[in-house]
């Protein structure tokens, strides 16, 4: 996985709320048996017409945002399946940060497995930043993990909290499951009680 | 002494193989289920890396998202190029890591959540998780279900474990009892319907109350499949005689010796007197009405008796969400929701795919013709189905002029053939009512299969109790 550390970039506006995973990937994508090559068909249905043409008015069809690395989106981003191929396609596309007032857990967990960092902010502040991402390419937004902070074009920040495992595997782009393997006795322990005390189970 | 716990807490605690300082836990896994569309990048990142399924005994695999409904798909060239490509990876997937498989010849395969419990799978206490969002169906059994994405599928194959912080606790109450025509999946569309659908986002819900314990497990199972429409982790409802009576005789639940250990222990598993919950909500199931959806959330819910709702009427950023929705459904403020007229009917998915659901289908059907361009009934597995068939359901169905399906996922989610076309309006038993998830363009409207029924019947959508001649 991709570390995540500093990151200074354009933020694409989507005010929206409950933006879901079907609308991030639509189903016909889930069809690919790999993790790449998403990025083409996120949005899918409300960035293309159904003869494959671009919609103009759709924020990363517009020259300001198609190279955009942050979204700034409405309540509940990323409710519904627990696709990870929802955080495949916003990666491939070279969205690396999410910022919304809340997000579904299932989505907000498989973002930190994929090197994109969600960032939980109040409603006023993500009202100011999503004002600011309206600037189009001029507003450039950092976002910095270690110092937990959010800084909008015009230099105000804003701080958000993130939980302290998490942000040490994406800092150091670390691979849960070697981490866990480490971990192996522990494992091996339990088994051996619980055979013992749910041998059923 | 220790502090009162929530059956939550029980499960919780109960699964703790290791808890870091900073609360950081890893959890015990006792189920693993996997199905097609999920699980390919996870087999293939073991393979890279070398690792075996540490549990293959736990793991249970079978195709549903993709596979067709139709008669003759045993034969892979009635699937799609990439379709067959995904469903022949599990199959190879399944053999190589040497896990538990019911493939599309098999009479037990269904959808993931509807094979689990039938076959015994899923027990009380235990922790399942599933690549797939509605996992939470199995807390019917006061089992820990929830879904996981791609990358924790990986992990649990390889650990049976998941890197896990707790969720705190909710309760939804569903006091008193439902009144005729009511269901469980009123009752779950109403919930979320009040909570919203991230009201329950960093929860872990417990639903209790009388009109709970009055339901039947496959009722449950439709209450806790949809948690996660509210935002929920997942949905609990504490085991009694009734689960206890559903999981006996299951062809992998215990038995004899095990079995009595079993009970005891389950008898456990109920919330402590006194126990604190984060957030309670409260409805009374006298209250609570059959209920349609009208907009593309699952918090768009409203009693058949109402109208379409004027986006000016809500606040914040739902304004704007509610005019996309009416706009993508094709609805004006004021309309009668019964004035909808409806072109396809669906009966099936994970949230309301199991045999009570087809027979209160039926009881609506019998004798009856359909008004609808088409509908179909997909049952949850090959053996409900076969029930179905045995107990006279399937030509009632055939009858009123459903088409009588093989079992699947199907137009739940349109990953296989069964899809809607553009502005097709459908009444739908399944669980998302999303901008295009039954197909591009196509038209939701989420209900129980007795309003579906009745839709099917009248052509428009209809309140059940009119065809079962209740007052309203």
């Amino acid at each position: 996985m991709e570390k995540f550390t500093t990151l200074t970039g354009v933020a694409a506006p989507m005010p929206l709320v409950n933006i879901d995973t079907d609308m991030i990937i639509p189903k016909q994508f889930l069809k690919t048996i790999q993790r790449s090559g998403l990025g083409r068909n996120l949005f899918d249905e409300m960035r293309y017409t159904p003869d494959g043409q671009e919609i103009p008015d759709f924020v990363l069809n517009q020259p300001a945002y198609r190279s955009a690395q942050i979204l700034v989106a409405g309540d509940n981003f990323g409710c519904g399946s627990s696709r990870e191929h929802a955080p495949w396609a916003l990666l491939d596309f070279g969205i690396r940060c999410v910022i919304s007032t809340s997000f579904a857990d299932i989505f907000y967990n498989n973002c930190f497995k994929n090197g994109i960092l969600p960032v939980v902010l109040p409603q006023d502040a993500v009202d100011y930043l999503m004002d600011d991402a309206r600037k189009g390419a001029n507003a450039r937004i950092t976002v910095d993990l270690e110092s937990q902070t959010v800084t909008a074009s015009d230099g105000r920040t804003f701080a958000f909290e993130v939980d302290p495992f998490k942000k040490h595997c994406l800092l150091n782009g670390l691979d849960d499951i070697g981490l866990t393997l480490e971990k192996a006795a522990a494992i091996d322990a339990f088994e051996a009680k619980a055979a013992t005390l749910r041998p059923w189970a | 002494m220790t502090a009162p716990r929530t059956l939550y807490d029980k499960i919780w605690d109960d699964h703790v193989v290791h808890e870091a300082e900073d609360g950081t836990c890893l959890l015990y896994i006792d189920r693993h289920l996997v199905h097609e569309v999920t699980s390919p990048q996870a087999f293939e990142g073991l393979r890279m890396a070398g690792r075996k399924v540490r549990a293959p005994d736990k793991t249970i695999a079978v195709p549903d998202h993709n596979v067709p409904t139709t008669q003759g798909r045993e034969n892979p060239d009635q699937m799609p190029e990439e379709s067959r490509i995904q469903v022949a990876a599990l199959d190879r997937n399944a053999r190589d890591f040497g896990i538990h498989y019911y493939p599309v010849t098999d009479i037990r395969q269904g959808i993931v959540h509807i094979v689990g419990p039938e076959q015994g799978w899923t027990l009380p206490g235990m922790t399942v998780v599933c690549g797939d969002s509605h996992t939470a169906t199995h807390g019917a059994f006061g089992a820990l279900a929830h879904g996981i994405g791609t990358s924790e599928v990986e992990h649990v194959l390889a650990t049976q474990t998941l890197i896990q912080k707790k969720s705190k606790n909710m309760k939804v109450e569903i006091t008193g009892s439902l009144r005729p025509g009511v269901t469980a999946k009123d009752i779950t569309l109403s919930v979320i319907g009040a909570t919203g659908a991230a009201g329950g986002t960093g929860y872990v819900i417990e639903y209790c109350g009388q009109a709970i314990r009055e339901l039947s497990m496959e009722g449950r199972m439709t209450v806790c499949n949809m948690a996660i429409e509210g935002g929920a982790r997942a949905g609990l409802i504490a085991p009694d005689e009734k689960t206890f009576e559903y999981v006996k005789g299951r062809p992998h639940a215990p038995k004899g010796a095990k079995w009595e250990a079993a009970l005891a222990y389950w008898k456990t598993l109920y919330t402590d007197e006194g126990a604190h919950f984060d957030k309670v909500v409260t409805i009374r199931g006298e209250d609570i009405a059959p209920v349609v959806t009208w907009g593309t959330s699952p918090e768009d819910v409203l009693p058949i008796t109402g109208t379409v709702p004027d986006p000016e009427s809500f606040t914040g950023g739902k304004v704007e969400a509610a005019r996309r929705s009416l706009d993508y459904m094709g609805l004006k403020p004021g309309m009668k929701l019964t004035d909808i007229a409806i072109d396809t009917v669906f009966i099936g998915s994970c949230t309301n795919g199991r045999i009570e659901d087809l027979r209160a289908a039926a009881e609506i059907l019998k004798g009856r013709k359909i008004k609808v361009k088409r509908a179909m009934v997909v049952p949850g597995s090959g053996l409900v189905r076969a029930q179905a068939e045995e107990e006279g359901l399937a030509q009632i169905f055939i009858d009123a002029g459903f088409e009588w399906r093989l079992a699947g996922c199907s137009m739940c989610l349109a990953m296989n053939p069964d899809q809607l076309q553009p502005g097709e309006r459908c009444a739908a038993t399944s669980n998302r009512n999303f901008e295009g998830r039954q197909g591009r363009g196509g038209r939701t409207h989420l209900m129980s299969p007795a309003m579906a029924a009745a839709a099917a019947i009248t052509g428009h959508l209809t309140d059940v109790r009119e065809l079962m001649g209740e007052t309203v």
